[in-house]
């Protein structure tokens, strides 16, 4: 009796349950939802609280008074400009580098090489992603040090040497290669969908090579490539490693003057206020990237 | 009827001079991808303003064949002609044929007035006539008005219509269609073809037409290359290869495959051609009778199929027109008699 019972009240749950579609996904979304919500948007209301807070100059303790002051200094401090200004020119010129290479690349993959060829550029680009990110940036270092390898190289064929170690070039062609295959892959999987009778239509009505690539090909992959901007360029604003490694002291960017201000300057309130300048960089990005049909590439 | 055109003595198709090269000829035409031969040596004559036909099953070769003609595939022997001249070696950009793909391949991003005039702006049209041309096209597919909207909110008859707006606003010499039909249901696929066949006769090009809907095949076509494994079985009117199949392929590809062995020869009789006698009823005269029984009753509305097993060996399908109930009712296991006009019998070639 009290089974039947029991069991009539767990149908009533589930019929309510499948009535209401939306309930069901509370139910299933909550947990991550809750985590979501516990580890990404409260720490970054943390962020964006502490960045109004100020430190005492005298005993560097934190003083929870509203005030402005911070993002004031960024935005009056002509080197802090400079900074901002540079770290996005860096990120824009990365990503552009990057995008240039990887149209072609990902073409070639997508709609040229044979079924072998593909895998084999595959794992070529995937494995770097599996290896540490700090060992590869120091297999650069290597590279581009004083008498490495690239002076080594350069040395045999009498050009003499690059001195490019602890320049901003370094940094450039190091935050190139890091961040290609995070390009490359969403390009290729656009390119991928295109589908080939759309070429040969183009072909059919008379467009040649360029017109077809021009008019229909890139149309059609400029989501993949949005796409592929958005991490070639919020990897670059916010990465400190990179510049302190093969930058050296010359190089001074967001993510470095972030690092600076919460270890050496001890000042974590200036900090916050300067990670918000990336926040909001990329706030307006994806707009943008949104307004461009990027999210139906990733 | 139509002659078939050979070349060196080029068809009178139509109000054409004599003189005319056929709008399209292949000749010694072979492609094979990797081990698999998708067309062998294929010899194909197409006069100017005819609304030709590719006929056969997946696998036949007769996309094969149309993706030759545009340029989309390289043959590995043969030549390719386009009134006269050799396109052989030619990119497909720079043929005067156009092609209406299966599965449309509109321009997703474009609206559908930009699809259509892309290739009037590969050519340098001036916008002011551009616009008057594709507003003329889209007159002529029964959507003017339409312009302005993108390919994902159209229907699919819609996306076929300015498919072949887009190809024919080109005034190609020879338009390709491969099976543009096939994405639509029945009733649309109906209504399509007798406008694709108005719009052939309104702009008078040369259509090859894929198909492998042998009813679409015997409505549309002035004639039809029947295609089996990589080559021509049969090049002929729809009167032709219906009524007179050359080979037991045709005879079977083409309405039911009714083949008898009477005598050493394969022997095809249309089903519709065939008398089913029961009881005492009389033979027509002048007919061939045999004895049978009835191993199946197919009901398919207008008519009703039987199946015929023969005392003398073999099987034949008899449809009889449902048009009135006044002979007797025929079921499954009845003992019957068939008969056949000899002129309706038709004997295959060995």
């Amino acid at each position: 009796m009290t089974n039947s019972v029991s069991n009539e009240r767990w149908l009533r749950v589930r019929s309510a349950l499948w009535k209401r579609p939306w309930a069901r996904a509370t139910l299933l979304l909550s947990p991550p939802l809750a985590w979501f919500l516990l580890v990404y948007i409260a720490s970054l209301l943390v962020l964006l609280i502490t960045a109004f807070w100020q430190v005492n100059p005298f005993t560097s303790n934190i003083e929870r008074i509203w005030s402005l002051g911070n993002l004031q200094t960024i935005f009056t401090t002509p080197a802090y400009l400079s900074i901002i200004g540079k770290t996005v020119g860096m990120a824009a010129a990365v990503t552009v580098t990057d995008a240039v290479v990887a149209v072609p690349f990902a073409y070639f993959m997508a709609r040229i090489a044979a079924p072998r060829t593909r895998t084999a550029l595959f794992v070529a680009i995937l494995l770097p992603l599996w290896a540490s990110y700090l060992a590869k940036v120091y297999s650069w270092l290597l590279i581009f040090t004083n008498n490495g390898f690239l002076d080594w190289t350069l040395g045999l064929v009498g050009i003499g040497k690059s001195n490019l170690i602890y320049t901003n070039a370094a940094v450039f062609i190091v935050f190139c290669y890091l961040w290609l295959p995070y390009m490359i892959i969403p390009v290729y999987s656009a390119f991928e969908r295109v589908p080939a009778s759309l070429i040969e239509a183009s072909q059919d009505l008379g467009g040649r090579t360029w017109r077809t690539t021009r008019r229909v090909l890139l149309p059609l992959a400029l989501p993949g490539i949005v796409a592929g901007s958005i991490f070639t360029f919020s990897l670059t604003l916010g990465d400190y490693i990179t510049p302190l490694l093969v930058g050296g002291t010359s190089a001074n960017f967001m993510g470095n003057v972030i690092y600076t201000n919460i270890g050496i300057a001890n000042n974590v309130p200036f900090a916050a206020a300067m990670a918000l300048v990336p926040i909001v960089i990329m706030g307006i990005y994806l707009l943008g990237a949104r307004a461009l049909g990027a999210f139906e590439a990733i | 009827m139509i002659e078939v055109p050979t070349p060196g003595q080029p068809a009178a198709a139509g109000s054409q001079s004599s003189q005319q090269a056929p709008a399209v000829y292949v000749a010694g035409l072979r492609k094979s991808y990797g081990d698999v031969t998708a067309l062998n040596s294929v010899e194909l004559a197409v006069a100017a303003g005819e609304f030709f036909t590719l006929l056969g099953p997946s696998g036949s070769g007769k996309t094969t064949l149309l993706r030759l003609i545009a340029g989309f595939e390289r043959p590995d022997a043969g030549t390719i002609e386009l009134t006269g001249a050799d396109v052989t070696g030619t990119p497909p950009h720079a043929r005067d044929v156009n092609t209406v793909f299966q599965d449309y391949a509109l321009f997703p991003h474009m609206t559908v007035a930009e699809n259509i005039e892309y290739g009037l702006r590969v050519k340098r049209v001036p916008k002011q006539e551009r616009n008057q041309q594709v507003a003329q096209a889209l007159e002529m597919v029964r959507l003017p008005g339409l312009g302005g909207r993108k390919p994902s909110q159209l229907s699919g008859g819609q996306r076929q219509r300015v498919a072949l707006a887009r190809a024919i606003v080109n005034r190609p010499q020879v338009l390709l269609l491969d099976e543009p039909l096939g994405a639509l249901d029945l009733k649309l696929r109906q209504e399509m073809q007798l406008e694709l066949l108005r719009v052939q006769r309104e702009v008078g090009i040369t259509f090859i037409y894929v198909t492998h809907d042998q009813e679409e095949a015997l409505t549309m076509s002035d004639r039809i290359a029947v295609m089996s494994n990589g080559g021509i079985e049969q090049i002929g009117t729809p009167v032709e290869v219906y009524e007179h199949p050359r080979t037991p392929f045709v005879a079977g590809f083409i309405g039911v495959s009714n083949l008898i062995e009477r005598d050493g020869d394969q022997i095809t009789v249309r089903p519709e051609k065939i008398t089913l006698l029961t009881g005492h009823d009389q033979a027509p005269p002048g007919t061939h009778v045999e004895g049978g029984q009835v191993t199946d009753v197919i009901y398919v509305g207008v008519l009703t199929r039987y199946v015929v097993a023969l005392d003398a060996g073999g099987e034949l399908v008899v449809s009889r027109q449902n048009a009135d109930d006044s002979g007797a009712t025929v079921t499954k296991g009845n003992q019957v008699r068939v008969a056949w006009r000899a002129a309706q019998a038709f004997t295959i070639p060995r």
